[in-house]
């Protein structure tokens, strides 16, 4: 018993520190000052990143964009999903196969050919439009708003195929039976039941529509969205600016998941009958604490409280005093190799030749020729694993 | 109710007029012809998948007739839809909103045609003072117990005054006791508010207490129509014979017939019976004879004969007794006579007798399986 207790938590650790651990360094590394996102070694405690992400021109246009294009992919994904889902829930069960196999089928297609396909198809009815017409439709926010629509409708009709498999026809009978038209047997029998799936599948299409890249970078044209802007920036190089934007996204995240959770429970409590007797709901005051929009309101609070005492911190003293100290280190070394080189010199009488670049010191000792003691300081390239290079003057 | 009604009570009554209805090759229901009238409770009885289900369907709008005519209060339906006829269905599984409260769910077919919502919630009130359960409005459906809903479900169907009210085996779900129960109250509301019910049901304790009339039902086609106890004591049909209640069934052959009495010939004996459904036998030509189990009496003169009893069901009030006579087990149904009487034990020998007005002598047709 104890052993599998033993081996259960073990099991349990490393599960969570495979799934967490990456966030977790990703959210340290947001607060070092090291040029590179990394947690070791520690240079200064800082929160320029977020400065330097919101600063970043680009990526916030890009963001702007995502929005604009997020928010036209849900209100047309949504629908159309929906409509889908009813579709095949009155079709009978031969033609739902087929049709369910069609609507299905973009997801199943690369976001690659979707975007190609995409800009070709709408390129040909802009040019045989014409005029204005071209111009509002051949652009990166309508094209990227069809274009996703195309397989992110697909999942809002999941989501909807879903939960119209737990809806009573009969409720709908029922109501036009009582009296009610088609249209307000809809709005006020089934749109409720739907309600919850029209939030999910909102949520969801917006989140996919957010991180899509595949199908977006093509549509976009000119244009470009947060991802496609983020993607074009990693391939310059990273910086811990990127470890900020993940730190607020799991901040959201986090919000959002209390918050929810605040909901479920109060619901839940209200519902099994045990907020009657609890005395936590009969006090206004703890009543009024659990209230989700007030556990909302004081997470969000929190959020505002720290990133305005984060965006009054300074770490410039320190960086300096870490730059003074990597100038000296260098100085130090270049002396080092300065006094080694010399002495090789006057000990052998001949020239080593310096190894350039490339690998640096590390195959040093295959030439065999070159008995170093001590490999020569490495210059640039990828000698010393990033740690050893000189941090440029800074750009400001 | 009744007061808001006009004097001249309206024809709430319902006509078949030759109904089929048919799924590509399967006919659900064959040539129903039949009329309801205003103001009666009528039931129709039968066997799971024999029809009365989309009959049901067909008159409250959801699907249409292949052939033949539907007409509520003597107007033609053709082309009304569920929702324009003066109908109001209880599914069998009741089909109560969840998302909405008790009052809501019986206001809603008032919520639809426009009522402001002060006046809904008053006449809500009303509906639940009537089903006995007042100040549940607020309640969410699922709170409620199974005869709760029940009457929750009547109370909605009954908001705006339906002409007729179908039930779709609405008592399937309830235990044994609330089903009783219901019963009785669905019987004292339909004389409250004088709506014609038509009533679906495969259990007929529930279509025999309950109906004026009762139309046993057989593979689409109607089989007989009538007043329970005719339908018990003068069956039409060997399917009736022997899905209403219990019933022994003797083959033989017919040796003579008079006016409406006959003679089997079967191979316990030759026995007098009443011909049902005043039909003309030849001899020679086979029949059925159906007596029901409490009609077969020891000791009775006319039609006697011996049987050894084979084993017994004691069930209280009756006790069950299983008779065999050569090839045939008949069933014998004695009230306990208590500790004063005794049946016998196995294998003693019965003389068993029955009168012949009591008997049904029956084409030889479809015998409905044991459940």
């Amino acid at each position: 018993m104890s052993r599998a207790v033993v081996f259960g938590g073990a099991y349990a650790i490393a599960f969570f520190s495979f799934l967490f651990g990456p966030l977790i360094i990703m959210v340290i590394t947001a607060f070092n000052s090291s040029k590179f996102p990394r947690v070791v070694p520690w240079e200064c405690f800082t929160t320029g990143w977020f400065a330097e992400l919101f600063g970043n021109q680009r990526l916030m246009d890009g963001l702007l964009n995502s929005v604009i294009i997020g928010v036209g992919v849900v209100a047309l994904a949504v629908p159309i999903g929906l409509a889908g889902a009813l579709a095949l829930s009155e079709l009978p069960s031969k033609l739902r196969a087929t049709l369910y196999t069609v609507l299905i089928l973009p997801i199943l297609i690369p976001g690659v050919v979707l975007g190609i396909s995409t800009i070709v198809l709408w390129g040909q009815i802009s040019r045989g439009l014409g005029g204005a017409v071209q111009a509002g439709i051949y652009n990166g926010y309508f094209l990227t708003i069809v274009g996703q629509i195309t397989f992110v409708s697909a999942y809002a009709m999941l989501v909807f195929i879903a939960r119209l498999q737990r809806f009573d026809a009969t409720q709908t009978e029922a109501a036009l039976d009582l009296g009610a038209t088609p249209g307000q047997a809809f709005r006020k029998i089934l749109l409720p039941f739907m309600a919850p799936a029209i939030g999910s599948a909102a949520f969801i299409t917006l989140l996919a529509s957010f991180e899509n890249y595949n199908t977006t970078v093509f549509t976009v044209l000119s244009e470009s969205t947060f991802t496609t802007a983020l993607a074009s920036k990693v391939r310059h190089g990273t910086d811990p600016s990127l470890s900020a934007l993940a730190v607020i996204i799991i901040t959201i995240t986090l919000v959002g998941a209390l918050t929810n959770e605040a909901v479920q429970r109060r619901k839940e409590a209200e519902l099994g009958g045990k907020a009657s007797r609890s005395p936590l709901y009969a006090n206004p005051v703890t009543r009024a604490l659990t209230h989700p929009g007030v556990v909302f309101a004081i997470l969000v609070a929190i959020v505002a409280t720290v990133s305005y005492i984060g965006s009054k911190h300074d770490s410039s003293v320190c960086e300096a005093a870490i730059l003074q100290d990597k100038l000296d280190r260098q100085a130090e070394l270049r002396a080092a190799q300065k006094a080694k080189i010399e002495a090789q010199e006057t000990e052998q009488g001949i020239t080593v030749p310096k190894p350039e670049g490339g690998f640096g010191g590390a195959f040093g000792g295959l030439g065999g020729a070159a008995p170093t003691p001590a490999a020569p300081k490495p210059e640039g390239g990828f000698g010393g694993a990033f740690g050893g290079i000189a941090p440029p003057a800074p750009s400001e | 109710m009744p007061e808001t009604s006009p004097v001249n009570s309206p024809d709430r009554s319902v006509l078949l007029d030759h109904v089929s209805i048919r799924f590509g090759n399967f006919t659900a229901v064959d040539n129903a012809n039949l009329k309801i009238n205003s103001g009666e409770f009528f039931s129709f009885l039968g066997p799971s998948g024999c029809g009365k289900t989309t009959l049901l369907r067909c008159i409250s709008g959801f699907s249409d007739p292949t052939e033949g005519r539907v007409l509520i209060g003597a107007k033609d339906m053709k082309g009304v839809g569920p929702n324009k006829r003066p109908t109001a269905l209880i599914f069998q599984h009741l089909a109560l909103f969840p998302l909405m409260s008790v009052a809501d769910n019986i206001a809603f077919p008032l919520e639809v045609r426009g009522v402001s919502k002060k006046e809904r919630r008053r006449k809500a009130e009303e509906l639940l003072d009537m089903i006995a359960l007042p100040g549940i409005g607020d309640k969410k459906v699922s709170e409620l117990s199974g005869g709760q809903k029940q009457r929750v479900a009547i109370a909605r169907a009954l908001a705006v005054q339906p002409d007729i009210l179908l039930l779709d085996e609405p008592l399937s779900a309830l235990d044994l006791k609330l089903r009783q129960h219901m019963r009785t109250e669905l019987r004292a509301i339909q004389q409250q508010v004088g709506v014609t019910f038509i009533y679906i049901t495969h259990d007929q304790g529930e279509a025999l207490t309950m109906s004026d009339r009762v139309a046993v039902m057989s593979k689409g086609v109607i089989e007989q129509v009538g007043a329970p106890d005719q339908i018990y004591n003068r069956p039409r049909s060997s399917f009736v014979a022997s899905f209403v209640g219990e019933n022994n069934a003797l083959k033989g052959v017919v040796k003579r017939q008079s006016e409406d009495m006959a003679a089997l010939e079967t191979p316990m004996g030759t026995f007098e019976a009443r011909v049902g459904g005043g039909r003309k036998y030849k001899p020679g030509d086979e029949a059925l004879l159906f007596v029901r189990p409490e009609q077969l009496v020891p000791g009775q003169a006319e039609n006697a004969f011996q049987a050894t009893l084979s084993r017994q069901e004691f069930e209280g009030a009756t006790n069950h007794v299983f008779a065999r006579a050569g090839d045939t087990e008949l069933r014998v149904s004695m009230v306990n006579a208590g500790l004063a009487g005794s049946v016998g034990s196995k294998g003693d020998t019965l003389s068993l007798g029955f009168a012949p007005m009591n008997a049904t002598i029956l084409p030889v047709g479809q015998i409905a399986s044991e459940a």
